[in-house]
């Protein structure tokens, strides 16, 4: 039996054989060949196996999700079919006496070239069709015992060096019953794709494909980050009853979706979500989530090369805002620069990008960024319930001013006669010390906080949480970043106002008693933790936790915070 | 015969309607369909060779055909460019 820790990234627990995902070496030699009418026949069987398995795909993909999925597959057997592509191939075996893999593989890497060399990024990404076509027929011209994830026929984990996204969409649910990688973390692609087709993960693991053969039995635990090789039998029944356990679990959260979240002693909290796109928002809707708490507005900036117009953003804003159906919507303006970068921006590199350059600080000096950005979300105020949010806020002087800006836009569109709204709540996120430390007079001028506590612990504890030999450091639980929570939160209450967070912290079930306790309004998270969440508050006392909070705030290290959290419990 | 289209969806001739291009073409036995654009000409028989004409929005495309149902051919192509919303007439 071995026990490997990774990184939790879909929850579930999935008990089934190891089925090693490793592509296999594809290395092409070339070879002088007598028998052409021979070659040319091992070609043919190989592209009609290879048309096989996609006929077999693309209807399976079709049946399980949809049309549009299947359309890729579709297009790979054209290619297959395609005379331009084939007649050369034979007229390489033929004219130059050479085995078919070769030939294959020269004439498909002019195309991949081809491809590579357009203009057009989406015709560029074409060049991975041909390649994964390619590989599908040099797999059975080299006799290679491949199977492809998408021909899973039996209930397997897959283990894997890291899953493409090719990998992943070619997954059956009804096969894979869970997946471990050796790299990646809670935000990779695989992440993702996991916590979407609801398969429990644990990734970044390091070693686990080092470690495990095909067919042994593997338990992927995704709610507590462990894959464990060769289980003992009394393992696997523990293990078992943890499955059941989360089912009915899950199917309890379920009952939550539609309630609104109040602690045992009846106090309400808002439990609200974190996203990045507008296609995230069904997810919000079906996971309950009663607001949007933070919507990253950097991918809208990202991915492409000029800035996006203001009708790009203002379509953007306006499907969050009618998605949400009045519910409201935090809307963070843009925060980039420093680490994150924009090429096109042209930004200087600089020695330390946290401290640098970036988030508000950018857009307060490129006012004419700033100022689409604010005439797009100004406009699409009147669509539902918005409230706006200015990041990396240092100095009262800088929100004054970002809050000007936005007062000079809002008269510009009066003035042309275009509709806002007045509803507009207009606030900071809360993750630079000394904005912490006053927030007693922000709190004057702001309608809300919302504590970014990612950046908030590394900047009070001065540790980078990337840097491994630091990262010990990014302690959420310890007493210096309670302190500045609670002056946070009783700063705006003082002032009616609202203090809400929307760091990886807000969702994290152990700290979730010390900000109830806190008295935090708001508590913004990934989606899928809501339901959980809701369900963890339901059970708990604010007036008890409050108590919890302020023996907490006494103590002197994290680890006495956390072992009071789970006395709770005991 | 032929017709001449202008390339109107965001992402140029992509798969999907390269894909229903061919898949018609492929459909008349009797008759050759050939696009041409940017001075280049390829058949529409082959998903590479419509692929490999980079076509990107604003650009022209004409679709010829030669043979026995000429005109079925491209009546057939010019509803799958407009039907996917991938051309309008020039």
């Amino acid at each position: 039996m071995i026990k490997i820790e990774g990184i939790a990234a879909s929850a579930g627990v999935a008990i089934a054989p190891a089925f090693k995902l490793e592509h296999p070496d594809l290395t092409v030699q070339q070879r002088s060949v007598s028998d052409v009418a021979a070659e040319v026949a091992k070609l043919n069987a190989a592209l009609d196996k290879s048309k096989a398995e996609l006929e077999a795909i693309k209807e399976r993909t079709l049946q399980e999700l949809g049309a549009k999925k299947a359309e890729i597959f579709e297009a790979h057997l054209l290619i297959l079919n395609d005379p331009e592509l084939i007649s050369p191939v034979e007229d390489m075996i033929r004219n130059e006496m050479v085995n078919a893999e070769y030939a294959l593989n020269e004439t498909a890497n002019q195309f991949i070239a081809m491809f590579e060399n357009m203009k057009s990024a989406y015709l560029q990404e074409r060049a991975a069709d041909m390649k994964d076509v390619t590989k599908r027929v040099l797999i059975h011209l080299l006799g290679l015992n491949y199977v492809n994830p998408a021909e899973i026929s039996e209930e397997v984990v897959v283990i894997a060096e890291d899953l493409t996204p090719s990998d992943t969409a070619q997954l059956n649910r009804k096969y894979v019953k869970g997946f471990t990688t050796n790299i990646g973390g809670r935000t990779s692609h695989s992440a993702i794709m996991a916590r979407s087709l609801e398969i429990p993960a644990v990734v970044g693991t390091k070693e686990v494909l080092a470690k495990v053969n095909n067919g042994d039995l593997v338990i992927v635990d995704g709610l507590d980050g462990k894959v464990i090789i060769n289980p003992t039998e009394e393992l696997v029944a523990d293990y078992r009853n943890k499955q059941e356990k989360y089912q009915l679990q899950i199917e309890e959260w379920r009952k939550l979706r539609d309630q609104a979240t109040v602690s045992s002693d009846g106090v309400h909290v808002e439990l609200a979500a974190n996203i990045g796109t507008p296609n995230d928002v069904p997810g919000v809707i079906d996971n309950g989530g009663e607001a949007v708490g933070l919507y990253r507005t950097e991918f809208l900036y990202m991915g492409r090369d000029k800035l996006p117009t203001e009708e790009i953003q203002f379509n953007a804003y306006k499907t969050v805002l009618e998605k949400m159906e009045g519910k409201p919507v935090v809307v963070r303006t843009l925060d980039i620069g420093g680490d994150k970068e924009l090429p096109y921006l042209d930004l200087p590199k600089e020695m330390n990008p946290f401290l640098g350059f970036r988030a508000v600080r950018l857009c307060l000096d490129r006012t004419d960024i700033f100022r689409t950005q604010l005439r797009a979300l100004l406009r699409a105020s009147v669509y539902g319930n918005l409230r706006i949010m200015f990041p990396m806020i240092a100095t009262l002087d800088e929100f004054r001013q970002a809050k000007a800006l936005l007062l000079e836009e809002k008269d510009k569109l009066a003035a042309e006669g275009i509709e806002v709204s007045d509803e507009i709540q207009l606030g900071i996120m809360v993750e630079i010390p000394s904005t912490a430390i006053i927030a007693d007079q922000f709190a004057k001028e702001v309608d809300f906080f919302s504590i970014g506590t990612n950046d908030l612990i590394q900047y009070t504890m001065a540790a980078d949480r990337m840097n491994e030999r630091v990262s010990y450091l990014y302690q959420p639980y310890n007493p210096a970043i309670l302190r500045l929570v609670k002056m946070v939160i009783d700063a705006a209450h003082k002032e009616g106002k609202w203090a809400g967070m929307c760091g990886e912290m807000a969702g994290d079930p152990t700290a979730i008693p010390l900000l109830l306790g806190l008295g935090l309004d708001e508590f913004s998270m990934s989606a899928t933790s809501i339901l959980p969440a809701r369900s963890q508050i339901s059970k708990l006392s604010k007036a008890d936790m409050a108590e919890l909070a302020a023996k907490a705030l006494t103590m002197q290290t994290a680890a006495q915070v956390v072992e009071l959290v789970k006395s709770i419990d005991a | 015969m032929e017709k001449t289209f202008r390339i109107i969806d965001e992402d140029g001739i992509h798969a999907r309607p390269a894909t229903a291009l061919v898949n018609t073409a492929n459909k008349f036995k009797d008759s050759e369909a050939f696009a041409e654009a940017k001075g280049k000409k390829v058949t529409l028989k082959s998903i590479l060779g419509v692929l490999s004409l980079g076509l990107e929005k604003g650009d022209s495309i004409t679709l010829t055909a030669t043979g026995g149902s000429e005109a079925e051919v491209i009546q057939a192509l010019s509803d799958v460019m407009i039907n996917e919303g991938l051309g309008e007439v020039e």
